[in-house]
């Protein structure tokens, strides 16, 4: 007898449609949760409560909140451009309900295997890298389209924005996928389930995160997927003390709650590609519990029991993850102020571009003199480029300190007020002739 | 099947393609192509090319057309500035000349494509699984095409100079 599943098993679209869903399901599950997390993290790191009126800790205030939002009216300004105007939000949740396709959340040995990635294509890095690059198109339209000088100038930066740190991302994208040697995310993932360093005999993982080239990308894919995201330090598009709410002025009810969806469901799906990259995917530690138990056989059972775990909460894990990578960028909104234009697009193009340039480069010169000359050469030659690397350093500075114009230190021009004016304003009277005297 | 999907794709592509001329709005025709390009990708993906297709959303529609957007509205800020023109000498003449230029070259692509034979439609062959994988484009464009692989990079390097150079000059 033919139960459901297996006819789920022999139809494709049926597989996909549910592989979607399954996929996307919690995610929607845990957002609201993270909604509620950054409100109350928020509250504690400024010393304040922050919600804790609805449901036990406030754990319901998302529910709350979104109902509010969806019984609210729903205003249409004049002078719109109706379809920009609602294609907008539209835009903004295709990046993240679209990129999760080639993330897989379990392990191949698991039960849940079948059920993940949703398409195992073998450009899987680059399909994130164009689906994210789709988000812009939101940003813009909905700045484009309200018809208001604030929205527009927040479409304007966040589309400056996202091109800039795009290439560093892709670049670092590319150092990993170089390393690895493979385009599919799948392939990454398990690539950091081999042993340490290619070491045999050793019960440490290999996540991408634990050799210097790779914990360099992480750094840099860290801080574009924040500017990607449009969250603080980085949220210029809809900076509130200047631009009102940026691209989103203009909107109101579930179109707005659309927007903040997509940022939050971003924020955790991005999170989820970064873990895939970098730390693992659904890996739950860096632990290969087989190998540990063959080495020390007193610790087999714990290291069974940890195994059949990590087998089958992947993921658990993973979505544990990328929810860790949500505090992190909670802890950097409450931690750094927001950062000016100028610094933005510097630290885009003039600090992140050419540090994820030049370990792409240092990368692909030691994936080829390991491959030619053997391993020790590798070494060599990475000892031989932080020895240039340091004189050019100490050249480049004596160089600027002999060049560079001695500046006085400037000094804060003292005020000060005639006598009789300070005798005035101590009384408490009106200074009517208050003259400044520059010291 | 497929052919169906080939026909609405394609005819939503040419529609997409015709927007982007006839419409009024620089950012509708902006807009516009952006949905032509995207359809093109989806194109490429029914023909089991994922790089080109992926690609061609990375490259076309993520950067150049979000760059285009950046331009137009940098420019543009009173919303829709009418495109149309008054009825002029040189629209007549502008025509023939393209007219002729698309006789020309219409001779140039008729005469090769007449003696193509005819689409035999037979079973689709199975294709391997490197097809359209990124693996075969990567050896192609640094073994075979590596010359002028390079030769563009460096043609595209000369553009930005050239570009930086135009756009740095002081003026006086």
């Amino acid at each position: 007898m033919k139960s459901v599943w297996d006819w789920i098993l022999d139809h494709q679209l049926a597989l996909a449609i549910v592989k979607a869903i399954v996929w996307i399901l919690p995610i929607f599950v845990v957002m609201p949760l993270t909604i509620w997390l950054e409100r109350r993290l928020l509250g504690w790191m400024q010393d304040r409560l922050g919600p804790n009126r609805v449901g036990p800790f406030g754990l319901l205030q998302p529910v709350a909140d979104g109902a509010k939002l969806f019984f609210k009216e729903e205003i249409l300004p004049k002078g719109i451009d109706l379809l920009s105007y609602i294609l907008a939000p539209a835009i903004m949740l295709i990046p993240p309900l679209t990129i999760g396709a080639v993330v897989p959340f379990a392990a191949p040995n698991s039960p849940l295997a079948i059920l993940t990635p949703v398409s195992d294509i073998n450009v899987g890095v680059l399909y994130v890298m164009a689906m994210s690059s789709i988000g812009a198109y939101g940003l813009v339209l909905a700045g484009y389209s309200g018809n208001n000088k604030y929205s527009l100038m927040g479409g304007l930066r966040a589309s400056a924005q996202l091109i800039s740190y795009e290439l560093a991302m892709g670049t670092s994208i590319a150092c990993v996928a170089m390393a690895v040697g493979t385009l599919k995310v799948s392939s990454i993932v398990s690539a950091q389930q081999t042993s340490f360093y290619g070491i045999p005999n050793v019960w440490i993982h290999n996540w991408t995160i634990f050799s210097p080239f790779g914990f360099l990308a992480f750094v840099i894919f860290l801080i574009c997927m924040v500017a990607e995201t449009n969250r603080p330090p980085f949220d210029l598009p809809e900076a509130e003390n200047e631009l009102v709410a940026g691209y989103h002025t203009e909107y109101s009810s579930m179109k707005f709650a659309s927007f903040y969806m997509g940022e939050y469901l971003g924020m955790l799906v991005f999170g989820t590609v970064l873990a895939s990259l970098f730390l693992g995917g659904y890996d739950f530690l860096p632990i290969d519990w087989k190998m540990m138990a063959l080495h020390n056989s007193g610790t087999a059972p714990f290291a069974n029991f940890m195994e059949r775990i990590t087998i089958d909460f992947g993921p658990v894990f993973l979505l544990a993850k990328a929810v860790g990578l949500v505090v992190f960028y909670i802890w950097i909104r409450a931690t750094l102020p927001r950062l000016r234009y100028d610094q933005l697009m510097n630290l885009g193009w003039k600090v992140l571009l050419p540090a994820a340039t030049g370990n792409l480069i240092l990368i692909s010169a030691w994936i080829v003199t390991t491959t030619q000359y053997g391993v020790g050469a590798g070494w060599g030659l990475v000892f031989a480029v932080f020895v240039i690397a340091a004189i050019v350093v100490t050249l480049y500075r004596r160089q600027k300190k002999q060049t560079s114009p001695q500046f006085e230190a400037r000094t804060i021009r003292m005020v000060q007020l005639k006598p009789h004016v300070e005798e005035a304003v101590d009384q408490g009277s009106d200074p009517t002739n208050a003259e400044v005297v520059p010291s | 099947m497929n052919l169906l999907v080939f026909a609405v794709l394609a005819s939503a592509a040419v529609l997409a393609a015709l927007g982007v001329i006839l419409s009024k709005s620089a950012i509708r025709s902006a807009l516009s192509l952006v949905l032509n390009f995207m359809l093109l990708a989806i194109l490429y993906f029914t023909l089991h090319s994922e790089t080109l297709g992926v690609l061609q959303v990375v490259v076309y529609t993520g950067a150049i057309m979000v760059l285009f957007l950046f331009v137009i509205m940098l420019l543009s800020t009173q919303g829709n500035i009418n495109l149309t023109e008054s009825r002029d000498v040189k629209k007549i003449v502008g025509g023939l000349a393209g007219i002729s230029l698309a006789a020309l070259i219409g001779v140039q692509i008729y005469l090769p494509l007449a003696s193509v034979p005819a689409p035999q439609f037979h079973a689709p062959q199975p294709i391997g699984p490197s097809y359209g994988a990124p693996e075969p484009l990567g050896l192609a464009l640094f073994t075979r095409y590596g010359y002028p692989f390079e030769t563009v990079s460096l043609l595209l390097m000369i553009g930005i100079v050239g570009s930086i150079m135009l756009a740095k000059r002081r003026v006086r």
